[in-house]
């Protein structure tokens, strides 16, 4: 078992291990843990910029153990929400971290001066990053850093690029160059501590006592990986394949979510960007490999015959918020946006729904060129390109306050009731029904994936009574705590089942059945929810813009009283924890 | 050369090093093979090459007829094998490191004790590469010590 916590002080420049056994028997790792960890060395009032505000990065039993289990939770104080932040890499994350041995890396304090920390397996290092401020394409800071220290293929480079730098609140944290933290803003926590990057070196391994069974269920489970269709729609295009049929159904959120089809959508269309696949790579421990690298072939401004070529992994998220709500029209437009938030290293969707609003309140009159320096309007990929920069270097007052998001925009400036955030979160690309936004306003992480709303959506002709719904995506966010507390790929839901899960523990230590799963996923949901509460997470006041309720859906209009039967009923549910 | 006891021999060989995507699932399978889950004892390396974005590659060992790391070990813990490449006996090396120093090629990896990882040639990996970089198969000496075939 992973027991071991790597506490890490910036303050201090020190580093200690602890064995917590306890806090892995009871918790299992991943998010159970970090909500514990979270709960022990911070209080849950302080500011995300805080010098006391911690990270921290947990791993779970089958990490570095089973295919497809390649994700990392990072837990944190949210700057853009001012909430419990939690964000999913995959990348080397997790299997450098429990290689080096570690079930959690616990991150305090503030660096004096910008440092870069090394963890190579047992020993800490704080390097000097003073040379490496500054350098805002992240790109460019891993290629140093990894030029600088040994480990290659066994380490994780998570770094931050400008937007971290100048605490945009949404800047993440970019690993592996295609896999990020993205949402939340870990990046300018780590800004705001002066930390560039982190790199984990991990070269070990745990000695399993029954290699017989833990060879069979590995087997198992990499067969049904590969040769079921569980993994399929990751292997073959990937999310990118959503565009079409959300298109079709008017379920895709277009221009500022005015629309829910869309002209152009074939051209953004995981088929159409297949086309210009240049390569696939993977997570480590995955073989599904499904980051879907496209090629950007750019001729030099004035030099014919002469070519830069970018290598850009997309998937359905960047098209949606940097692609359709932007109105795109070619594939080149939406990539060439895509460049600038990746090198920045901004959330592509927080960073696509603030542009989108922008967009809007321009068109309206709300706020001028004044504001926003460059004309944006929908499709203009070079107006975007310059914004995304605008949002980083933050030349006026208007840039200072987009940079904290669309809901601090919308308080500022108005057009709240276009403004399309939940519980102070960016919205993710899926206008399919009241799920899609009761899941995103009711989630822990008031993001898609907590309890699949917009799954649910496709999956249902008639909806039940609101309450009901509730009850139903609470139940799947609360199983949902396992997998991310194992910590396995959310797109591995349907190869990770609960017996295949309790059998997989088995060979690593940990026996427990499929109620006992049920009720840890529970045990979890509730005391994350409790961390909610006490960093001042408050139900009755959750806002649902009225766009939400003006632009069709595949289930048509929708109502409001209905979501907001749904929404007083989750308080009430809060309200008793 | 290139037989074993008068057998054809089997080597772990590269069909098409360009389909690699870095999964690393081949390293993953040397150590459990050894009853680990980890990478510590993994005698093949998946890496990136200077970044993800140009692509990935898997580092072991091709099994030479004249093993460089079995030429500087001094206790005669790495010896060459017969066909091409060597056997490791653990019990003997002491850790001294030569041998990875040795390696042309980089393939030979230090574990956390110390000693080396160095590939047998089991082939154990090559069912788990799902993306047909690796096989296991039979060998000609000059045909498996070439690298495009």
């Amino acid at each position: 078992m992973l027991t071991k916590v790597l506490h890490v002080d910036l303050t201090r420049y020190r580093y200690w291990v602890e064995d917590r056994r306890d806090l892995f028997e009871e918790w299992i790792g991943g998010t159970g843990v970090a909500v514990k960890l979270m709960r022990e060395n911070m209080d849950p009032k302080v500011d995300a910029f805080d010098e006391e505000s911690t990270i921290v990065f947990a791993v779970g039993p089958l990490n570095a153990a089973y295919p497809l289990a390649s994700k990392t939770v990072a837990m944190f104080k949210s700057p853009l929400t001012g909430n419990l932040g939690e964000s999913h890499a995959g990348g080397r994350t997790s299997t450098s971290i429990a290689n080096a041995g570690y079930g959690a890396i616990v991150i305090r304090g503030k660096s004096k001066k910008p440092v870069y920390i090394v963890i190579d397996n047992d020993r800490v290092y704080f390097r000097d990053a003073r040379v490496l401020w500054g350098i805002e394409d992240s790109l460019i800071v891993a290629r140093i850093i990894a030029e600088n220290e040994g480990g290659r293929g066994t380490r994780s480079v998570m770094r931050i690029g400008g937007a971290g730098e100048r605490l945009v609140r949404y800047a993440c944290v970019t690993t592996e160059t295609y896999r990020h933290f993205g949402r939340l803003g870990l990046g300018a926590v780590l800004g705001s501590k002066k930390v560039k990057a982190i790199v984990v070196m991990g070269r070990g391994s745990r000695k399993i006592k029954d290699r017989k069974a833990y060879r069979e269920i590995y087997d198992e489970i990499f067969k049904l990986a590969t040769e079921s269709d569980a993994m399929k729609k990751y292997h073959l295009l990937g999310t990118a394949v959503n565009v079409k049929p959300l298109n079709e159904k008017k379920g895709l959120p277009v221009k500022n979510l005015k629309a829910t089809s869309f002209e152009y959508a074939e051209e953004l269309s995981g088929e159409k960007m297949a086309e210009i696949i240049g390569r696939r790579v993977a997570c480590s421990h995955c073989p599904v490999a499904c980051i879907h690298i496209a090629t950007l072939r750019m001729p030099y401004e004035n030099e014919p015959y002469f070519y830069k070529t970018l290598m850009l992994s997309y998937d359905y998220e960047p098209i949606y918020a940097l692609g359709t709500m932007l109105g795109m029209k070619s594939r080149e437009d939406f990539l060439k946006v895509l460049y600038k938030v990746e090198a920045y290293a901004l959330d592509a969707m927080t960073t696509g729904v603030c542009l989108a609003w922008a967009t809007e309140a321009l068109e309206r009159g709300i706020i001028s060129e004044k504001e926003t320096i460059v004309k944006l309007e929908f499709g203009n990929s070079d107006a975007y390109a310059e914004a995304v920069k605008y949002i980083i270097h933050q030349p006026n007052e208007f840039y200072e306050v987009l940079a904290q998001g669309v809901e601090k925009a919308a308080e500022v400036y108005g057009g709240k009731e276009f403004a399309l955030a939940f519980g102070g979160n960016e919205m993710p690309g899926y206008h399919t029904g009241y799920a899609a936004h009761i899941g995103y306003s009711i989630g822990l992480r008031h993001s898609h994936l907590d309890n699949a709303g917009y799954s649910l959506d496709q999956k249902i002709d008639s909806y039940p009574k609101p309450e009901e719904l509730v009850e139903r995506l609470m139940k799947e966010e609360q199983w949902r705590q396992i997998l991310s507390s194992l910590v396995v790929c959310f797109f591995a839901r349907g190869i990770y089942k609960p017996d295949v899960v309790c059998r997989a523990l088995k060979p690593v230590g940990i026996e427990i059945d499929e109620d006992g799963l049920k009720k840890m996923g529970e045990k979890i949901y509730f005391e994350k929810l409790r961390l909610k509460k006490d960093m001042g997470f408050d139900a009755s006041k959750l806002r649902v813009p009225d766009r939400i309720f003006e632009t069709e859906t595949p289930h048509g209009k929708l109502d409001r009283s209905y979501m907001e039967r749904a929404l007083r009923y989750f308080a009430e549910v809060v309200e008793k924890v | 050369m290139g037989e074993e006891n008068g057998k054809k021999v089997r080597r772990l060989v590269i069909k098409d090093i360009e389909k690699c995507v870095g999964c690393g699932m081949c390293m993953y399978a040397c150590s459990r093979r050894k009853g680990e889950a980890g990478i510590d004892s993994s005698g093949i390396l998946a890496v990136s090459l200077s970044g993800f974005e140009r692509g990935a590659t898997v580092i072991f060992c091709r099994a030479c007829v004249e093993p460089p790391c079995a030429q500087v070990c001094p206790t005669g813990a790495m010896r060459p094998r017969e066909g091409g490449g060597v056997i490791y006996h653990e019990t003997d090396c002491i850790g001294c490191g030569n041998c990875i120093e040795a390696c042309t090629i980089n393939a030979i990896f230090r574990r956390r004790d110390g000693k080396p990882a160095v590939c047998i040639h089991c082939g154990y990996c090559a069912d788990y590469c799902p993306h047909g970089v690796l096989a296991y198969e039979e060998v000609e000496p000059e045909a498996f010590r070439r690298v495009i075939v």
